[in-house]
């Protein structure tokens, strides 16, 4: 069968069809891995500083019932740290950041480990009690070094934050690289987070 | 209201969820057997077509009994969905998060099919109902020489049985409505209060109904292909399914639209959302094979056209549906969004549609249309032909503004979105036109018409048009609405004068009325009523709005009319608490002469805490008086309220005029058989 | 000479329908580019806005925080509302001007998206506002009402299904 310019024509549909099917297959494909998000806003800290916030408390044995203490921290001890920090931003109430939490207890497990690239976790309760904060992290893994209790979601503002929970990546020297506006997953890390971390060390 | 939900208890024995999801099952191992066993029957006596009802195989026997029972099939699962819903059994996860023991029972079925596994199992229910619809019709005979040869119709069967059968698996796989909830809530979540109204429970019946029934189409085009014959009376026979498939699709985008003006409350009737835009894509499409499919049935020609847009009806509805169902268009009114059914209807749409554009392409060259090229510009047909080419590129366009935004995040990462003024600019200089041919191509006889005779013909409505351009353009503030009311006026003397000069032609009398073919009365209506959905829309551009806060006594004075905050009151519903305002509209200030008196409401729904603003409008011929109330603050024991009050001229004249087209639709349901066809029957 | 005729009619109706198919896409192609060129909204947040000021006539989606304690309401001389309030991206803040209803999820500290224009520097003026909600997302408020009532109490175990949120019965029950 010989092509010939009617068989072209008839053939355009077909094109035009798989282009766009080709398209709404990348873009299911974005949709589960979070690359690709309609309902995703720009977030201009990328590729920024860390913005200025105020100091946050963390949690002490005196404000909690179970004595789970971990530090707060300032700007300073964030811009200043000398490995690669994961900032998640997260909340007791927000029930796909508790979904999270046993994933990041094993992220933070898996770079104790040697050879792996150095990563510490940090984490920050939006709009959140310590009391709460500390009877989920018991229940479903402890994975932050550092804790900051946002109890007036102030600081979320400075740093953009338009729902928990957030992840940024903060290299030293307080650059924000990395940014998700969605639940942090393996396929994520892969993907986007891991490379970022061998590069950077 | 206890005792029948005991009744429905009761009857859940007989009905029960695992009946129905048996009853899916098996609705869909008979959708198969509906595809496969025709199928195969047909391929067995694919020798020698010629010879038609003497060479049959015993298969095809199968087809019509395998459509009935698998329709019967999908309907006991129904049943048992209904039961389930009366009888308030919250076991079913569809149930509880869509009900609740204190809605009203209307709303306990409607809501089955507000979210995505009920809708789409009446997806399916309706195209088996529209595969049985198909089955009823008797087939050729010696007694009915007339109809729809039966190999013909058992391939739309077998054909329909596919689609069905991809369905029923999508269905049963990852979005069956009869799964179990453990443990079992005692109350149900409850539907979103703004979904309980009487025009949204009907709206996805008519919707569906619309987009599943263009299925009928598409099984006419892939048989035509795979026989690699078409003519006049494959046309004939499409017709009447493209123009119910495509009424039912009016109605339901009319009634969807008056939704969101009466119940959203946002003073709009059309955003452009990507889910409204989902609908009047495949809407334009089909109105465009509406017009080809007469013009083959005239006229032998635009087969390969007719086809294509049969093709591409189908799959841009099913389109729509899986880009709403999967998330990626970004709509205000989405449902539940999940990836894995988006791929479940990817995969489908790739293989319905891959599937049939693939065999357009191959096979497209055997079908040959006699007289391609041979009709004339200034004959209906090609009229109709200019026209389907400006709905194909609105289509065109619509589409593009819709897909751009994730386009563009897809290859660029930008955010953007396309909105009402990229529509407004790109869709109504391609709409002018097509309202001034649809006036000159409906007077226009099959053919071809010299100029001269066409323009003389065309006189009456004409002047009639241009004489009322000065009123028109008073009467409408902003010229692009005044010119555009004129193009529908001009739509609509046209049909009326058309339609009269035949009428005229004939001897008087009702009975001589009637001769006339009903066609002439459906395409008449019809276009009236486009006249008619055009001028409500111009009314519409030239709405008056007003947003005030204001204490009980103030007067407001907006388009001419007097309204008066009388007071606020609290109310007590059902299932919501509400506070009321009370507006008086007179004339004028102290007038005795009350237009209407409208209640506005902000609704409290506790059992889903949520609040919505209850649209107060009054429907008036000539224009809407329209109130909302938007927030009520406390100052002091001084209470006032925010409200925002709208006059809409014509606006009822948009859905009103949607009706008129479906009832042009109906009109033409049975058309007479032409002369010509008749005599080719073979006997 | 009677095919002749009806073969040059042919050609004549070919051409026609050809001219009119170019014309239809010629005019689709030159719609769209002119109504992309500017009618297309872009999404920008406070800071790229306060970077890079576009034309008063372009539309904009601006995007952030409400900033809290921002919100006030004023009137004009009519008796129309003006509301105005803050949205921050962390960077820059921006002024709204909006004069209409507020959407029930407004809140301040909340994300929203405003509809509007930029009048002046740090004068924007908003046409439609929009609170940014997500089904995944749970209101702090819906979260702290179900642990409030026992309909899910973080220490029984994992978060119930979406789909029950608000019919789970207490446990013990």
């Amino acid at each position: 069968m010989t092509l010939n310019r009617r068989h072209l024509l008839t053939l355009l549909p077909l094109i035009g069809a798989t282009g766009l099917g080709l398209g709404f297959a990348r873009m299911l494909q974005g949709l589960t891995t979070g690359r690709f998000d309609p309902h995703a806003i720009n977030n201009p800290l990328t590729h920024y500083a860390v913005p200025h916030f105020a100091p946050l408390s963390g949690l002490t044995s005196s404000s909690t019932p179970q004595d789970l203490s971990i530090p707060g921290f300032s700007y300073e001890e964030l811009t200043t740290a000398n490995q690669p920090i994961l900032l998640n931003i997260w909340a007791s109430w927000c029930l796909p950041c508790v979904e999270e939490l046993p994933f990041l207890t094993n992220l933070a497990h898996r770079h104790t480990l040697p050879g792996a690239p150095p990563l510490t976790l940090w984490g920050m309760a939006y709009k959140d009690t310590p009391a709460n904060a500390e009877r989920i992290l018991q229940r479903y893994g402890q994975p932050f070094q550092r804790l900051g209790i946002d109890d007036d979601g102030t600081t979320a503002i400075e740093w953009g934050v338009t729902g928990v929970p957030e992840s940024f990546l903060i290299l030293p020297g307080g650059r924000i690289v990395w940014h998700t506006s969605s639940s942090l997953t393996e396929d994520l890390y892969q993907t986007e987070l891991l490379p970022l971390l061998h590069s950077a060390s | 209201m206890a005792s029948s939900t005991l009744f429905f208890t009761h009857l859940s024995i007989f009905f029960s969820p695992e009946v129905g999801h048996f009853a899916l099952a098996l609705a869909c191992a008979l959708a198969l057997l509906q595809a496969l066993l025709p199928s195969l029957g047909l391929w067995l006596c694919r020798t020698d077509p010629a010879h038609g009802p003497s060479s049959q195989s015993p298969l095809l026997q199968f087809a019509k009994p395998l459509t009935y029972s698998h329709a019967l099939a999908l309907l006991l699962a129904w049943s048992c969905l209904i039961t389930a819903a009366l009888g308030d059994d919250f076991s079913l996860r569809l149930i509880a998060e869509t009900s609740a023991t204190s809605k009203p029972w209307p709303y306990k079925i409607a809501g089955l099919w507000g979210n995505h596994e009920g809708s789409l199992l009446l997806w399916v229910t309706l195209l088996s109902l529209w595969s049985s619809l198909l089955a009823t019709v008797p087939h050729q005979s010696l007694h009915r020489p007339t109809n729809i040869p039966a190999r013909l119709q058992t391939r739309l069967i077998a054909l329909l049985g596919y689609i069905s059968a991809g369905f029923l698996l999508f269905c049963l796989t990852t979005s069956n409505p009869f799964l179990r909830l453990w443990p079992v809530p005692l109350e149900g979540m409850g539907m979103n209060p703004l979904l309980q109204d009487p025009g949204l429970a009907l709206h996805p019946p008519l919707l569906y109904s619309g987009y599943v029934g263009f299925a009928v189409p598409l099984a006419f085009a892939i048989s035509a292909l795979l026989e690699g014959r078409a003519d006049a009376l494959w046309a004939h026979f499409m017709r009447p399914w493209v123009i119910s498939a495509w009424s039912l699709l009016t109605l339901g985008i009319a009634l969807g639209s008056w939704w969101s003006y009466a119940v959203l409350g946002w003073g709009g009737y059309w955003f452009w959302d990507p889910v409204e835009n989902a609908a009047l894509i495949p809407w334009l499409t089909g109105t465009a094979l509406l017009h080809s499919v007469i013009v083959t049935e005239k006229r032998s020609t635009l087969l390969l056209w007719c086809i294509l847009l049969a093709i591409a009806t189908f799959s841009l509805s099913l389109s729509g549906t899986f880009l709403v169902r999967s998330g990626i268009l970004n709509s205000v009114h989405a449902f539940a969004n999940d990836p894995a059914r988006g791929v479940f209807i990817l995969t489908l749409l790739a293989l319905f549609t891959g599937g049939s554009l693939l065999l357009f392409a191959a096979r497209s060259h055997k079908i040959t249309s006699p007289s391609f090229g041979a009709f004339h510009l200034f004959s209906r047909e090609g009229t109709i032909l200019v026209n389907n080419m400006l709905l194909c590129t609105l289509c065109a366009v619509i589409l593009t503004g819709t897909m751009y935004p994730p386009f563009m995040q897809l290859l660029f990462g930008r955010t953007l979105s396309v909105g009402k003024p990229f529509f407004d600019a790109t869709t109504i200089p391609l709409a002018l036109p097509l309202l001034a041919i649809i006036g000159i191509g409906i007077t226009l006889p099959w053919r071809y018409a010299p100029p001269a005779r066409t323009w003389r013909r065309l006189t009456p409505a004409l002047l009639i048009t241009l004489g009322n351009a000065v009123p028109a353009f008073w009467l409408f503030p902003s010229p692009l609405a005044g010119l555009s009311a004129l193009f529908a006026l001009w739509v609509i003397t046209s049909s009326v004068i058309d339609l009269a000069r035949r009428l005229h032609a004939l001897p008087s009398g009702l009975r001589s009325y009637l001769r006339l073919p009903r066609s002439l009365y459906a395409a008449c209506c019809a276009h009236i009523g486009v006249g008619i959905t055009i001028l409500g829309i111009c009314g519409m551009a030239t709405t008056q709005e007003r947003i005030i806060e204001a204490t009980a006594g103030t007067h407001i004075s907006l388009a001419g009319q007097d309204w008066c905050l009388d007071r606020l009151t609290p109310q007590h519903g059902p299932n919501f608490e509400a506070i009321e305002a009370r507006i008086t509209v007179r004339s004028a200030p102290r007038s005795a002469n009350i237009i209407t008196i409208l209640h506005p409401q902000i609704r409290i729904f506790p059992a889903q805490n949520q609040r919505t603003l209850h649209v107060a409008i009054t429907h008036r011929l000539f224009g809407d008086l329209y109130a909302v109330l938007g927030s009520v603050k406390n100052d002091h024991n001084q209470y006032s309220a925010i409200l925002r009050l709208h006059y809409n001229p014509l606006a009822s004249w948009i859905w009103l005029g949607g009706i008129i087209m479906a009832c042009g639709g109906a009109i033409s349901l049975r058309p007479r058989i032409p002369f010509r066809i008749r005599r080719k029957q073979p006997v | 000479m009677v095919v002749r005729s009806s073969l040059l009619r042919r050609k004549a109706g070919r051409f026609w329908i050809i001219l009119a198919c170019f014309i239809c896409f010629g005019s689709a192609i030159g719609l769209i580019l002119n109504a992309f060129s500017s009618n297309i909204v872009f999404f920008m947040t406070p800071s790229q806005l306060s970077a890079h000021t576009p034309q008063p006539t372009q539309t904009i989606r601006l995007g952030g925080m409400v900033v809290a304690g921002s919100l006030h309401t004023t009137h004009q001389d009519d008796g129309t509302p003006d509301i105005l309030f803050d949205i921050t991206d962390g960077q820059a803040a921006m002024t709204v001007h909006y004069h209409g209803i507020l959407p029930d999820l407004f809140r301040e500290g909340q994300s929203v998206v405003a509809l509007g224009r930029l009048k002046a520097p740090h004068n924007f003026i908003a046409s439609e506002v929009l609170a940014k909600h997500d089904e995944t997302y749970m209101p702090k408020e819906i979260a702290d009402e179900l642990q409030r009532t026992g309909k899910w109490d973080p220490r029984f175990g994992p978060p119930p299904n979406a789909s029950s949120w608000n019919s789970m019965i207490k446990k013990g029950q």
